[in-house]
């Protein structure tokens, strides 16, 4: 069974018509971040299933996930903050943010928090130099920006993110 | 002048909702092309307009656009919007502000070459972007500016986005069309250019998401009335992307030709604590260190000057302002680490290249570097040099080589000293 064609059948048939029908393996990026929907971070299966939607093999679909950032093989998580460290960001204090906020928060970067629920990561450019410090927040659902960040801002979206995670899991 | 006519939604309050750029004279000249005039008379208003595109080569946009070959079809449009070098996001706030200029300007160049689908690819990161257009797509559809037989012509366009998933090299149109096809975004061996075999094979115009927004403008107000901004060679508005140590780092539209005194001292608000500024890189992190002296300040921003005066390119325009606070080598450790992370690994040079002078860039930045490293670290770079596929490989060596060259004394302070900067 395609568990992604079973669970997102809708979804699924708007990403193939973007593409030319002989054409079907350009869908295998939009698939990719629609397998990733489960948990921000795809399985063996998924890639199998990603295969099979595309006609491409498993080591094609393998490498195309290996070769991005954006796609995850392991669980790490639920949120993963990406702050970006490049030169730009670097210029108005983003290695000191990076610090100070890793020391808040108790872990070092790529590190989860024991809960499950933060990963810190560094980054490359993300378009925001002119807002640093600034990171986006990757989730199952997709990312978000933040911009103009201290440690307090950004704990304080912590607060709110596990307060969400706390809601839903009721 | 200082009305925004690229940042519109500067001067035009809600210009992101369709109605009010309508009322704004939005849209008419896509009607107007398709409505009553020729293909061909779209591509040479944009020619003659002398429009260059905005992504950082500077090509002339209607000349690359006549390339397309009308014995081969289907043609496809594919606009750029993989934004991604350090210290360029002018293209992220015309798509979140400013989104029907973009998408009205990719619909003339499709109409141009007669292409009847278009892609927007965008970096993988720019997920609410892609939102936004997706929305701004489908009320383009309902209102019947996107869809089959347009205007009761035989013209037909859709647009569709596509979103990367984290790769700098994919900004490179040729890895962007491998990406866009599903495989690995490295770059092809050309010739064969775009324009003949590009996305599935077929003829190609690929656009930077600035570029393309001007087109509007040209084909509403004409030609004419757009060579009145700029400079001969290179005419019209562009908008900088100013970081660094700055008080005032943001987006500025300005008239190619505006100098870097300007924009710096008029616009961007001087350097932070009004420290003296030390040097400039004209075109993110792929330009060479400018030491930042009269002659660099009084530089106009047009693609020839910078080149002929400062032998930097402007590229996209992103400028990044280094003061004295900055040390060099700690710097082109940023940048070296940004290219060993970006390189796609296809060409050995650049692979196996950014991979060394980011460790001993590194060592330099931490303290352990030995004099030694300075000179070792510059012939790394020069062996790159030249022998790459695409220019990832050249512009990981431009701040390594003139750094060292132009700021070697800040490179033999952190070799002196035995903490991190």
């Amino acid at each position: 069974v395609n568990e992604i064609l079973k669970k997102y059948p809708e979804e699924v048939q708007q990403i193939l018509a973007k593409y030319p029908t002989a054409y079907r393996k350009s869908a295998v990026m939009p698939l990719l971040y629609l397998a990733q929907r489960n948990g921000n971070y795809i399985t063996r299966q998924a890639i199998g299933d990603v295969a099979d939607l595309t006609g491409l093999s498993l080591t094609d679909v393998d490498s195309v996930v290996g070769f991005y950032t954006l796609y995850h093989e392991e669980q790490e998580g639920r949120f993963r903050l990406q702050v970006c460290i490049d030169m730009p960001c670097a210029l108005n204090g983003a290695d000191a943010f990076l610090k100070s906020l890793c020391a808040n928060v108790g872990i070092k970067v790529g590190e989860t928090t024991p809960d499950g629920l933060f990963t810190i990561e560094e980054v490359t450019c993300l378009a925001g130099c002119h807002r640093a410090p600034m990171m986006q927040v990757q989730s199952e659902l997709g990312i978000e920006y933040h911009e103009n960040l201290t440690v307090e801002s950004t704990m304080a979206l912590m607060d709110d993110l596990r307060k969400q995670a706390q809601e839903e899991a009721k | 002048m200082s009305e925004n006519m690229l940042l519109r939604h500067r001067s035009v309050p809600n210009i992101n909702r369709m109605d009010v750029y309508q009322a704004d004279g939005g849209l008419t000249a896509f009607h107007k092309a398709v409505t009553s005039m020729q293909p061909v008379d779209v591509m040479n208003e944009v020619k003659t307009s002398g429009l260059r595109g905005r992504g950082g080569a500077g090509f002339p946009t209607g000349v690359k656009w006549s390339f397309i070959p009308n014995t081969i079809w289907p043609h496809y449009v594919v606009a750029n919007a993989d934004e991604s070098e350090p210290g360029t996001f002018k293209d992220r706030e015309l798509m979140e502000s400013n989104p029907f200029q973009f998408l009205e300007g990719l619909m003339l160049a499709a109409y141009a070459v007669q292409a009847n689908a278009a892609y927007i690819y965008l970096r993988g990161e720019f997920w609410q972007v892609a939102k936004i257009l997706d929305q701004k797509i489908a009320e383009l559809e309902h209102a019947g500016f996107l869809g089959d037989n347009l205007f009761s012509s035989t013209y037909s366009l859709r647009l569709y986005t596509h979103l990367g998933a984290g790769a700098y090299i994919c900004g490179e149109e040729s890895a962007l069309l491998e990406s866009l096809e599903g495989n690995l975004g490295q770059p092809r061996l050309r010739p064969p250019f775009p324009a003949v075999v590009g996305l599935y094979s077929k003829p190609t115009v690929i656009n930077n998401v600035e570029t393309l927004a001007n087109v509007p403008l040209i084909i509403k107000n004409g030609a004419g009335w757009y060579r009145q901004f700029g400079t001969d060679k290179s005419p019209g508005l562009k908008i900088f992307s100013l970081s660094g140590r700055v008080n005032k780092p943001g987006n500025y539209e300005l008239p190619l030709g505006t100098t870097f005194r300007q924009l710096i001292y008029e616009h961007g608000g001087g350097i932070i604590d009004d420290h003296p500024i030390k040097a400039i890189m004209s075109a993110g992190a792929s330009s060479i260190i400018v030491p930042a002296d009269d002659k660099a300040l009084d530089c106009p921003m047009e693609y020839e000057s910078t080149q002929q005066l400062l032998g930097a390119p402007l590229g996209s325009a992103s400028v990044i302002i280094l003061d004295d606070t900055v040390n060099m080598g700690w710097l082109v450790g940023k940048t070296t680490h940004f290219f060993k992370h970006e390189s796609c690994g296809k060409c050995t040079p650049c692979r196996e290249g950014t991979y060394w002078m980011d460790h001993i860039a590194h060592r330099l930045a931490s303290g352990d570097g030995a004099p030694e490293d300075i000179t070792l670290l510059k012939s790394v770079a020069l062996q790159i040099q030249g022998k790459c596929l695409c220019p990832l490989g050249e512009f990981s060596t431009m701040a390594v080589v003139s750094g060292i060259d132009k700021f070697r004394a800040d490179f033999e302070a952190l070799v002196k000293r035995d903490t991190a900067v």
